[in-house]
């Protein structure tokens, strides 16, 4: 029916739905596909807006409430964009006792962000992590995707600034 | 699947990952540990040069090699020696030279690794292959006893051979709660239903944990063997993976093994020439603590939000869509191939300080001590031990305060425990928990009322909502930590605190809440002084909080 074929159609012709759309057709498109789904969606778009949410449901056939209900539910979404550079701070015990408290207080008093705050001027995403396993280089923070671990505060303002 | 290839008397190196590999035998092998801590410091670069520049410098018979985990984390990047027992420390990809020069001149000397207590006092098992072995390279792990244990379960045992076997190894889950593996198997396996699945927890969620990213990092075959072998056990054909996506590399190096098995036949249909058939797939985890509750996670497997369930029926009856499904932590699947290869007795035999608890356990060394790493040690190995002789005491020289345990379900140990032996119930006495394996150690630069409040904090936002003492309890005790750490409190306060922490533990509908008041009590069991100075005198005797801190050099 057109209709179906129209509403299960990727919202623009973004190349990069594609792969969305090939991670939810291995798993069958199943509902259990969901989170893997959003993973993809996320991995492509760097965010869950809400085409997104609504391509998911869908294909999946979960309705939108649901799907809103998991991408909120797990931390590990967003549905916000992220600046241009993102610093995950860990906060996992070994950080926190060797002072990962410090670093998020030092990039409060540079940037004027607290965690899940991106800057005004769109350069910078501030978020935490639980715990990013790398507890031996305490405290750790990772910068566009690489672990920079034993940092201080101002090592890690003067690592930002050069960006 | 045609005849499998034999075991090879020594390792091949293995080239492709910019390593280096000789003609014929090495002389000496240049591991470079390419596990995530190393890695963030450049180790696969350093893997890349060393590769290059041994070539330049004409070293036909050394080997270059990638391996996983080498332990020592504190001191990375690492490159070990293992035919000279030398451990290269804190290398950068810019000092390569002097590496080159040792690999020119070492001879071999009989020695595997270096000789000190923090590895003379371990006895590994599921990390035995951990730094030896190309996490990603299949017949690497066959040369090294790897898939032998699934051979000998598929054409010479019966399922519950396997499962008798298991229970008489005293193997207990190693995910924290300690329940006998073999028993679980056996409800598994006789329970009505079918197909059946195997759960793999690797949804590593305790902070200051890392014992399951750095077994799937260093051996991901192993807890394919170890999967494979459950199943037969159990009679399931299925299995996950439940993996955290903030485990990248884990992720990449499991998938990488699930292809290279599903290619050797090791995974898929008629596995080694059997009947037998099991397939693995990878779940990702979306960054959710609860997730680590069994029912919970196998509500996000099945793509919804992850609350846990009240249990009975456990999933061992009714689990993954209704079905019987056995779920068992990393670590523990890393146990049963050795446990197969070398008998139940033998993996009895270690640990025998332990009392109730068998064979070793891996612990995740953190916080203020020397030595932070992943190290195994026999169970019954007393905490002066782990904290001194193998994590080498405390950063510069400071007095040892506490070690907490279990996350944040489990406890603070003072020191006047230092001697007790390590295993799942002398924990449980002092008022801690195994947990996962997370060991986070203190020196007097951590406020206890502080850390308390921190682990609140954690179970506050990780609690899932669906049970309202855990959702409202947690964030009240957070409130009342906070006051108490702000010199805001009174000692009613402090009572208030004490009989809610008893709800929450008591009414919670899973282990999220019901340990989450844990850190209360076995800080105030220990370090009620210290609440006390907060209430009373307005002081914070660490000089953590803020207010009026006490002379603290940090």
């Amino acid at each position: 029916m057109p209709v179906l074929n129209a509403k299960r159609s990727a919202p623009t012709d973004d190349k990069r739905w594609k792969i969305v759309e090939t991670r939810m057709r291995r798993l069958g498109d199943r509902p259990e596909a969901l989170i893997e789904a959003l993973h993809a969606a996320q991995e492509a778009f760097g965010f869950l807006d809400d085409d997104a949410l609504q391509y998911v449901s869908d294909i999946l056939g979960v309705p939108p409430s649901k799907v809103y209900g998991v991408a909120t539910f797990y931390s590990f979404f967003t549905l916000k964009p992220q600046g241009e550079h993102t610093c995950v701070v860990c906060m996992g015990t070994a950080c926190y006792i060797n002072g990962a408290k410090d670093i998020l207080a030092g990039l409060h008093d540079k940037y004027g962000i607290k965690p899940r705050q991106t800057t005004a001027d769109n350069k910078l995403s501030l978020l935490t992590a639980r715990c990013v396993g790398a507890c031996s280089l305490a405290p750790a923070v990772i910068i566009d995707g690489e672990a920079q671990g034993k940092i201080k505060p101002d090592e890690l303002i003067a690592r930002l600034e050069a960006m | 699947m045609s005849e499998m290839p034999a075991a090879r008397p020594r390792p091949r190196p293995v080239t492709g990952h910019g390593g280096a590999a000789p003609e014929g035998p090495a002389r000496v092998t240049a591991s470079v540990c390419c596990a995530a801590s190393c890695v963030s410091a450049q180790s696969d670069l350093i893997l890349k040069k060393l590769g290059e520049k041994v070539a330049e410098a004409g070293l036909s018979d050394v080997a270059v090699k990638r391996v996983g985990c080498l332990g020592l984390c504190a001191a990375g990047p690492l490159i070990a020696i293992p035919e000279t027992g030398r451990l290269l420390r804190g290398v950068t990809p810019d000092t390569l030279e002097p590496v080159v020069e040792e690999l020119r001149s070492a001879r071999p000397n009989g020695h595997k690794e270096a000789q000190e207590p923090f590895f003379s006092k371990q006895v590994r098992v599921a990390t035995e292959n951990m730094g030896t072995i190309d996490p990603e390279d299949i017949d690497d792990y066959q040369a090294h006893g790897g898939y032998e244990a699934l051979r000998q379960v598929l054409t010479s045992m019966t399922p519950a051979e396997v499962r008798d076997e298991i229970t008489r190894s005293g193997l207990r889950g190693r995910g924290g709660a300690g329940y006998g593996t073999g028993l679980k198997w056996t409800t598994v396996a006789k329970a009505q239903g079918s197909p059946k699945y195997v759960i793999c927890n690797a949804d590593e969620g305790d902070p200051g944990a890392f014992m399951d990213r750095s077994v799937l990092e260093s051996d991901p075959y192993r807890v394919l063997e170890g999967m494979a072998i459950a199943a037969y056990a159990v009679e399931a054909s299925e299995g996950y993976i439940y993996c955290r996506a903030e485990y990248p590399l884990a992720v990449a190096r499991l998938r990488t093994a699930i292809r290279n098995a599903q290619r050797s036949g090791f995974l898929g249909s008629a596995i080694a020439e059997t009947n037998f058939s099991f397939d693995i797939q990878v779940r990702l985890g979306a960054g959710a603590f609860v997730c680590g509750e069994e029912t919970a996670l196998i509500a996000s497997i099945e793509g919804r939000r992850g609350t846990p369930r009240p249990r009975p029926p456990y999933p061992a009856v009714a689990g993954l869509w209704g079905k019987p499904t056995l779920i068992n932590n990393v670590e523990t699947y890393a146990n049963v191939s050795s446990i197969v290869r070398n008998g139940a007795q033998w993996y009895s035999n270690i640990g025998a300080a332990g009392g109730k608890s068998k064979g070793t356990k891996v612990f995740a060394l953190a916080g203020r001590v020397v030595n932070t790493g992943l190290v195994e040690v026999p169970m019954g190995m007393t905490l002066r031990e782990i904290v001194y002789d193998i994590g080498g005491g405390i950063v510069d020289g400071r007095p040892f305060k506490a070690v907490q345990t279990g996350g944040p379900s489990g406890g603070c140990i003072p020191a006047e425990y230092l001697d007790m032996p390590v295993d799942y119930e002398s924990l449980i006495k002092v008022g801690s928990f195994m947990g996962s394996g997370g060991m986070i150690i203190m020196d007097d630069t951590s406020c206890m009322v502080d850390v308390a409040r921190y682990f609140m904090d954690f179970c506050r936002e990780e609690s899932c909502g669906k049970c309202p003492p855990c959702r409202v309890g947690t964030t009240e005790l957070y409130r009342m930590l906070d006051k108490i750490c702000s010199g805001e409190a009174t000692m009613e306060d402090l009572e208030e605190m004490e009989k809610l922490a008893a709800i929450v533990q008591r009414t919670s509908l899973c282990g999220l809440g019901q340990g989450a008041p844990n850190p209360i009590f076995s800080t105030l069991r220990y370090f009620r002084d210290e609440y006390v100075a907060h209430i009373v005198d307005r002081v914070c005797p660490a000089g953590v909080c803020t207010i009026k801190p006490a002379e603290v050099a940090r």
